[in-house]
């Protein structure tokens, strides 16, 4: 039962980063119709911004003490974040939590990036077919692949999750299990109830303000909003920015979980692509919902109990779970019809 | 049965001259070594093939290194079982690949669009895993499928062929040899049937069709015709030639390894398609070659290479050349493919081979207008189209 629950809470966490991600993607497609092959490297810029983040608050200096001799005998270096020197023991708050605060300067950069490349590059290819989207969107990510490599080098970048939170939580307590009995790292945790804001927020957005009706709306018809006075590609502009944000939000905060690389968003640009056809081309609760779901199943298919019955599944449930949704509802879970569908 | 329009004629002439001229025609830009002029003629069939899919028909597979692995396994099991000859090993490859694609398509096609795309590849996701894990007996795993001197070889042994005396066999055609040049001779000709197989396609009814249900399919329904054998035919024969190359890859490389099955591959040759152009006889082809060329000469030139190139500069000037190419050669050959990719799209749509006939059809209409001053309304349509 206990290692039922602790899957669960794997895989609802696997399925967090998924749902986040997929998120995006879907809200690209839904609005501006383009299949976005550059989105893993949305979410790889996004772990990128925590790693450059940290870089910028652990330049620091390097004194010599020579009151203290280490043990062959030499002076010992002392090193002091130049963050820590200016504001004492904040500064070293600042510098552990580096990975949370990072999420606050990954928001802005994530914006302008995204709404660049819409502008600068994503535009031009509305018009065009399907086949031409995914060679540019995927060059482009290439692109930005090799610029993050050029900066960071090839080698994964293992970020710290602050010292605080370096701990597991006794999940079982807080229902009223007995104690130490499911235990769950805390870092993981946090993960799955960001992701959970976050979406909750993006779905807020786009229920309750203004903005997100319009957008809905643009959604549904584009050329009727855009009749009625509202300049819809200005709104669906941002929109992409916001997916590149969540992308961005998502990476930066997945950084503690798994020491990102240039590559890393290859890994789950195809996953993501899977989970969003799951949940229906264009839905975004399809999105979040299929990204739960195969997250979960892939964490159950992991455990031994699974994998002794049936061999190999934790290798192919994804694949198989996409195959058999796919076959039984068309659109999968919850696409609307005539969508992509050509 | 072998009649081809005038046009198709020349083309597949010039085709067959110019990969038949490889060896030629390659050396200045420094990749006429057997190994890669061989990748070169076996992409292209898997290209032509794959065109067959998606340029006729428009349904985007994602998974078709799927077929291709398929093709390379059974090679190599006809080479440990039956005997190091090409032919069992390639008839087998094709047969075994088209019957997995028969399979993967029955399926997949009862979905269009992104779905489709996406059954594909989840169908060739699970054989790459499968491949790695619980199949490891039929796929010999990570290390991949090899042949060991003491294989049974049924039809050797039957015919009396021992080919060697000591060290590993390797596969033949009726005896005689395939390393080297024989390789790619064997491979270009492959190709240039492959070719000429793709232009009988194109030019015959069962094509029409094809395009037919690619304009519009729901159409060609209510005309009361039945779409899926037919797309289920061009997705066989897709899978058939992807199973050729693959089995081609093994007579090559005696040795098959399920990376050929990931999803990255199924990528590599749908970009190869793009970038040449859907749909166009030569496009896949030429994709197919400026991909594997970047993939193996582009990331073979180093700094060295690159300071002898522009050793005629003054010093300052050459450090700087240096510097800045060699973040795009070497390691960084993505880079500049990343940039290919981008560069080619925006300002050639349609792909390479349409890109230039559309540029070409506008320098026409340029010069043309320009010997006519008067204004007399020149029709753009040039000859034929």
């Amino acid at each position: 039962m206990n290692a039922f629950l602790a899957q669960l809470l794997n895989g609802l966490d696997k399925g967090g980063a998924y749902a986040l991600i997929a998120l995006g993607l879907t809200l690209v497609f839904g609005t501006l119709g383009v299949v976005n092959f550059a989105h893993g490297a949305l979410f790889m810029l996004g772990c990128f911004c925590a790693v450059t983040f940290r870089y910028f608050l652990t330049i620091e200096t390097v004194t010599i003490d020579p009151t203290k001799l280490s043990p062959w005998g030499a002076p010992v270096e002392v090193r002091t974040p130049l963050v820590q020197s200016w504001l004492g023991d904040w500064g070293a708050i600042l510098v552990d939590y580096s990975v949370p605060i990072s999420v606050l300067f990954t928001v802005p950069v994530m914006l302008v990036i995204g709404i660049a490349m819409e502008r600068g590059l994503i535009k031009h290819f509305y018009k065009r077919s399907h086949a031409e989207q995914i060679l540019v969107t995927f060059g482009l990510a290439i692109v930005l692949q090799e610029i993050v490599k050029s900066f960071f080098g090839a080698n994964p970048k293992p970020q710290p999750i602050p010292a605080d939170l370096r701990m597991a939580a006794d999940v079982g307590a807080w229902f009223g299990m007995e104690a130490q009995k499911l235990t769950y790292p805390l870092w993981r945790l946090i993960y799955l109830l960001f992701s959970l804001g976050v979406i909750g927020a993006v779905f807020a957005f786009m229920r309750y303000t203004t903005f997100g009706m319009v957008v809905r709306a643009g959604m549904a018809d584009r050329e009727t909003v855009g009749l009625l006075g509202i300049d819809i590609d200005k709104r669906f502009t941002i929109v992409f920015g916001m997916a590149a944000v969540v992308a961005g939000v998502a990476g930066a905060m997945y950084t503690p979980l798994l020491p990102p690389n240039y590559h890393i968003g290859m890994d789950f640009l195809v996953l993501s692509f899977v989970v969003v056809v799951v949940g229906g081309m264009g839905s975004l609760p399809g999105a979040v919902v299929a990204g739960f779901l195969l997250g979960v199943l892939q964490s159950f298919a992991s455990m031994n109990e699974v994998k002794s019955i049936i061999p190999g599944i934790d290798q192919i449930i994804i694949y198989l779970v996409a195959i058999v949704i796919l076959l039984v509802r068309p659109r999968g879970l919850m696409g609307r019809s005539g969508v992509m569908e050509s | 049965m072998f009649s081809l329009s005038r046009k198709d004629v020349t083309t597949l002439a010039i085709f067959s001259v110019i990969v038949l001229t490889m060896p030629i025609w390659l050396s200045p830009l420094g990749a006429a070594y057997p190994g890669l002029m061989q990748k070169f003629a076996i992409y292209a069939i898997f290209a032509i093939g794959f065109n067959i899919l998606f340029g006729l028909t428009g349904y985007l597979s994602f998974g078709h290194a799927a077929f291709l692995g398929v093709g390379s396994y059974t090679a190599v099991w006809s080479f440990k079982l039956l005997s190091m000859d090409m032919i069992p090993a390639l008839i087998f490859a094709v047969i075994f690949a088209g019957i997995f694609a028969l399979f993967i398509g029955y399926f997949s096609l009862r979905r269009s669009g992104i779905y489709f795309s996406i059954l594909t590849l989840a169908f060739a996701q699970m054989s790459y895993s499968l491949a790695y894990s619980v199949l490891t007996p039929i796929t010999n795993g990570e290390t991949g499928l090899l042949i060991a001197r003491d294989d049974p070889r049924a039809i050797d042994a039957l015919l009396g062929v021992n080919q060697t005396t000591s060290g590993m066999p390797t596969p033949s055609l009726l005896g005689f040899d395939l390393g080297g040049y024989g390789g790619f001779y064997i491979c270009a000709v492959v190709s240039i049937a492959a070719f000429f197989l793709s232009q009988k396609i194109f030019a015959s009814p069962f094509g029409m069709a094809l395009r037919g249900i690619k304009s519009n399919q729901t159409r060609m329904k209510y005309t009361g015709f039945d779409t899926k054998p037919y797309m289920l035919t061009a997705f066989v024969i897709s899978g058939m030639f992807a199973g050729l190359a693959g089995g081609l890859l093994a007579v090559t490389d005696p040795i098959a390894g399920a990376e050929r099955m990931k999803w990255t591959e199924s990528g590599n040759i749908v970009l190869m398609t793009i970038l040449g152009g859907v749909g166009t006889l030569v496009g896949p082809v030429v994709g197919a070659w400026l991909i594997k060329y970047f993939e193996n000469i582009f990331s073979a030139i180093n700094v060295n290479m690159l300071n002898a190139f522009f050793d005629f500069l003054p010093e300052g000037m050459q450090a700087v050349m240096v510097t800045i190419l060699s973040k795009f050669v070497g390691e960084g050959w993505h880079l500049t493919l990343g940039l290919m990719f981008v560069v080619i799209v925006v300002f050639l749509p349609g792909g390479l081979v349409e890109g230039t006939e559309r540029l070409m059809r506008w320098l026409r209409r340029r010069s043309k207008e320009r010997d006519e001053p008067t204004g007399q309304v020149v029709s753009g349509r040039t000859g034929n189209e």
